[in-house]
């Protein structure tokens, strides 16, 4: 149900950008108003997002260790799970950007019933969840990148290369990329295990199928552009550099999946900010994996640390309890002859 | 324990495939059985008095009933309680902003391997409170409702927030695996607050809050009592030694202030660490004191509120600083050093009197650099530096007879990172050492299913659900390798893991670490022993 209605939306911007920039010829509207406020969108959303996060203040460190701890000198730290200075915290946080580090840790639970005799809870690795989200995130990056030759002139040289290694292969014309094949299985990865396995099934919502079948389109869209309609990739560089340039001219004679492409990713920019999609700035700020281990170390500051809260004093107690308390023979700060 | 079904029954009802309704559509179940009593009126009167805010609506109520006799104005309170932690805590709105449903931790929580209850899983307990921020913190929630996961905040949406929030023992055992870091135990913690706002507790968090309030300790045990108590020990200790060793209490002038949690002054097993760690104070000659008022490592306002953990913990510093104590030595429990490691300096630091010095091992004069701030040190660093030292005499052979495997306890893991300290002592004292299997051990431990004040009996068909993964575990050594003894450095495991050994894997004995040392550890002038702190008969002796 939410995985249908997700589709249905994502094929309805398709057929809103065919037959706008198609049957409607608003190419201009297409071209360059929405992207245009698509872009700002994303890029105050994003910030006020950010800022939003940043501002909150952390009153603990709170990190989840995942090694041995700073101890005593002959005991090896796991300096990067469980940091204990900034620079070790970089790096648990770059291996966690990077790497996936916590995703890679991922087991599956086995229950085994054999009619009880020997019932077993077995933990087994389940790497697939990293790879596919691995190679999904960096063939998006490499994407994203190998784009810049049409925001660009001239193209600088980092760009070439990398859309040079993309397309080693050399096979089909125009040649295959390799992330995009990669991007494509990884989406297909990720919406498969929403379909077929029951729990995530179970917890999955609009959130989460709609920008998996966006990016499919996009995906989609822009395979469906290179590899089959073979669009005026120079006349989109057109377009694009005016967009960037804000010299804007009248686009003409551009294949009208370029404008379904364009207006897929508008879309996702638009709905970046509000979305689960912010975890890309999010696990930068995320408490449990920014901060070091070192609250024994270093004083910390929690800014609304309350002074008023404070512990029931020991004078009180003892006068609660100062009778039993001297016939037990505890020293007491005050007798019961100086307390009366 | 009479109603519990049997292990291999039990396990045969759990299922991992979610039911065909939809989760919001599920009814709450709050039939006894899914619940823990409810506090005393007069507990949270109480705590309303001595804790302004945090507590609120004392009475007589049954989580059965239709009608929980809540305040007129609780959604208001909720949604302002909500809205008001959302600005305190980065944590929480980053919480419920950035989960991407990838489901990495929906098999990490022990109550939802042992259960199969989809809401027990830490991504669907966390969306319990995250549809109700959409719902009326969201403009997209608020105009697309269910769509977006979104939902009204209605009674039935508290009534499922005080069964799943404390079907969650905050072991941030998810955490670990989350690729965002989202920490159920964060969000745990909120709801309970929020909870606590509208009157919907449990008698078994209030009841020792209240306890360690008035008396410095969970238990209740009032000074005089705690004197008996411990001069008990020390009487079990002369009969097994010949040596009368020392316990000051309350006394000024001594360098070490040492606190431990109350349970291992009051039951069986936790009484034979409590014996071991006086043991051991008098084999090195510490020169320490311990404290009636402060009488408690455990905090169970870690599992109420911030300012009640803040409140209770308190005490460590107030009474250091009166007794004049350079450092404070702290005893074996779990989420005492949750607390002491992540929460301590930052909530109490400033209260630390000049007397306070970063903590020396005076046998050993190492510094403990690492609780230069806090000036709090764990025992098993201490004790792991003593032996590193040569600092201890151990005749391993009074533990041959054990067989022991070492459990870590959720809190010394994921929230301090103590691994190989404990082992390392327990290598020292003995020799038949076995660990459980990869992926049940360090960082990826398993809960005893009765942290965060859960270990409370009217619960048990839940808590030896949720103890399914650590008793499957022990079973696993325990058919290997013939383990008949399980390790541990935390009060709540020493109460918990009985049951949950006896009914996963019977015939397992639970210890503390420093009831290990003290059967091995030789003392000066003590007599040949021939029972083990148990008084059981040791290795040798039996036919005696």
């Amino acid at each position: 149900m939410n995985a249908i209605f997700s589709l249905i939306l994502v094929l309805a911007l398709v057929v809103v950008a065919t037959l706008g920039a198609g049957a409607a010829k608003m190419q201009t509207i297409f071209a360059y108003c929405i992207p245009g406020t698509a872009f700002v969108i994303f890029l105050v959303g994003f910030t006020c997002k950010i800022i939003g996060w940043a501002k909150r203040p952390v009153p603990f460190r709170i990190p989840t260790t995942g090694g041995q701890q700073q101890s005593l000198d002959w005991i090896p730290q796991n300096k990067w799970d469980n940091p204990s200075t900034g620079p070790q915290t970089v790096m648990r946080m770059l291996l966690e950007v990077l790497a996936f580090r916590s995703l890679f840790r991922n087991t599956k639970v086995v229950l085994k019933h054999d009619d009880g005799k020997n019932p077993i809870v077995a933990y087994v690795s389940a790497k697939w969840l990293w790879l596919f989200a691995i190679l999904f995130h960096y063939s998006f990056l490499i994407i994203a990148v190998r784009h810049m030759r049409l925001f660009l002139q001239p193209v600088p040289f980092v760009i070439q290369a990398v859309d040079f290694g993309d397309s080693i292969l050399q096979i089909l014309t125009p040649t295959i990329y390799i992330t995009d094949v990669l991007l494509l299985t990884g989406v297909g990865f990720l919406l498969a295990r929403r379909f077929f396995d029951a729990k995530v099934r179970y917890i999955s919502l609009v959130n989460d199928y709609f920008p998996l079948f966006l990016i499919l389109g996009i995906a989609l869209s822009g395979v469906y552009m290179r590899y089959i309609a073979k669009v005026d990739v120079m006349g989109i560089k057109d377009v694009v550099m005016g967009l960037v340039t804000f010299n804007f001219k009248v686009p003409a004679g551009i294949d009208v999946s370029f404008y379904v492409h364009l207006f897929l990713v508008s879309s996702l920019l638009a709905y970046f900010p509000f979305s689960k999609l912010m975890h890309m700035g999010g696990v930068f700020l995320s408490p449990t994996r920014n901060m070091p281990n070192d609250t024994r170390i270093h004083h910390h500051e929690n800014p609304w640390n309350n002074p008023a809260v404070k512990p029931h004093s020991y004078e009180a107690y003892e006068d609660d309890f100062r009778a039993p308390m001297h016939e037990a023979g505890l020293p007491l700060d005050k007798s019961p002859e100086e307390a009366a | 324990m009479s109603k519990m079904v049997k292990p291999d029954e039990l396990l045969k009802t759990i299922s991992y495939t979610p039911p065909a309704e939809g989760w919001m559509d599920l009814p709450v179940n709050t039939s006894p059985g899914n619940w823990a009593y409810p506090a005393k009126q007069d507990k949270v009167e109480y705590l309303m008095h001595e804790m302004p805010g945090i507590f609120a609506n004392p009475r007589q109520w049954n989580p059965e009933d239709v009608d929980w006799k809540l305040p007129s104005n609780w959604k208001e309170i909720v949604v302002n309680g909500f809205r008001e932690r959302l600005d305190k805590y980065r944590s929480l709105k980053l919480f419920m902003d950035i989960c991407v449903r990838c489901g990495a931790c929906a098999d990490k929580c022990h109550f939802f391997i042992g259960s199969g209850d989809p809401k027990n899983m830490p991504v669907l307990r966390a969306e319990l409170m995250r549809s109700i921020y959409r719902g009326e913190f969201t403009t997209a929630g608020k105009i697309l409702g269910k769509l977006t996961g979104a939902r009204v905040l209605e009674e039935d949406v508290l009534k499922e927030w005080f069964i799943y929030f404390y079907q969650c023992t905050e072991c941030r055992r998810c955490s670990l695996y989350c690729p965002y870091g989202i920490d159920t135990a964060e969000v745990t913690m909120m709801a309970r607050e929020l909870l606590h706002l509208c009157g919907i507790n449990i008698n078994w968090i209030l009841e020792p809050v209240s306890n360690c309030n008035r008396t410095g300790n969970h238990l209740g045990i009032q000074p005089h009592a705690f004197k008996d108590i411990v001069e008990f020990m020390v009487d079990d200790i002369e009969t097994i030694t010949g040596k009368r060793v020392k316990c000051p209490l309350n006394e000024k002038g001594h360098e070490v202030l040492f606190i431990t949690p109350s349970g291992d002054a009051f039951a069986d097993p936790g009484i034979y660490t409590f014996m071991g760690y006086l043991m051991l104070f008098d084999a090195i000659g510490l020169d320490f004191t311990m404290s009636t008022y402060a009488s408690e490592g455990g905090n169970f306002g870690l599992f109420t509120h911030a300012d009640a953990m803040k409140s209770i913990n308190g005490k460590m510093y107030a009474e250091a600083n009166r007794l004049g104590c350079k450092w404070i030595l702290g005893g074996e429990c779990g989420h005492m050093w949750r607390v002491v490691n992540q929460y301590m300096d930052t909530m109490n630091g400033n209260m630390q009197g000049p007397q306070m010095k970063t903590p020396v091992n005076p046998i050993t004069g190492t510094v403990f650099e690492n609780a230069k701030q806090t000036k709090m040190v764990h025992i098993a660093e201490f004790t792991a530096d003593l032996i590193k030292h040569g600092k201890l005499k151990f005749d391993k052979s009074r533990n041959a007879n054990v067989v022991a495997t070492f459990h870590d306890s959720c809190n010394t893991a994921r929230g301090m990172g103590m691994f190989e300290e404990p082992r390392y002592v327990l290598k020292n004292v003995l020799d038949n050492f076995h660990e459980m299997p990869e992926g049940t051990i360090r960082e990826q431990t398993f809960c005893c299913a009765g942290g965060s004040g859960l270990n409370t009996d009217e619960i048990m068909d839940i808590r030896m659900r949720g103890g399914l993964p650590r008793g499957n575990a022990l079973k696993h050594v325990v058919d290997k390798h013939g383990v008949n003894t399980m390790a541990c450095v935390c009060a709540i495991d020493r109460a918990t893991l009985i049951p949950l050994a006896d009914y996963w894997a019977p015939g397992v004995n639970i210890t503390g670490l420093h009831e290990l040392v003290a059967n091995a550890l030789v003392l000066d002038g003590e007599e040949e022993r021939t029972m083990n702190l148990r008084q059981e008969p040791l290795p040798g002796f039996e036919e005696e």
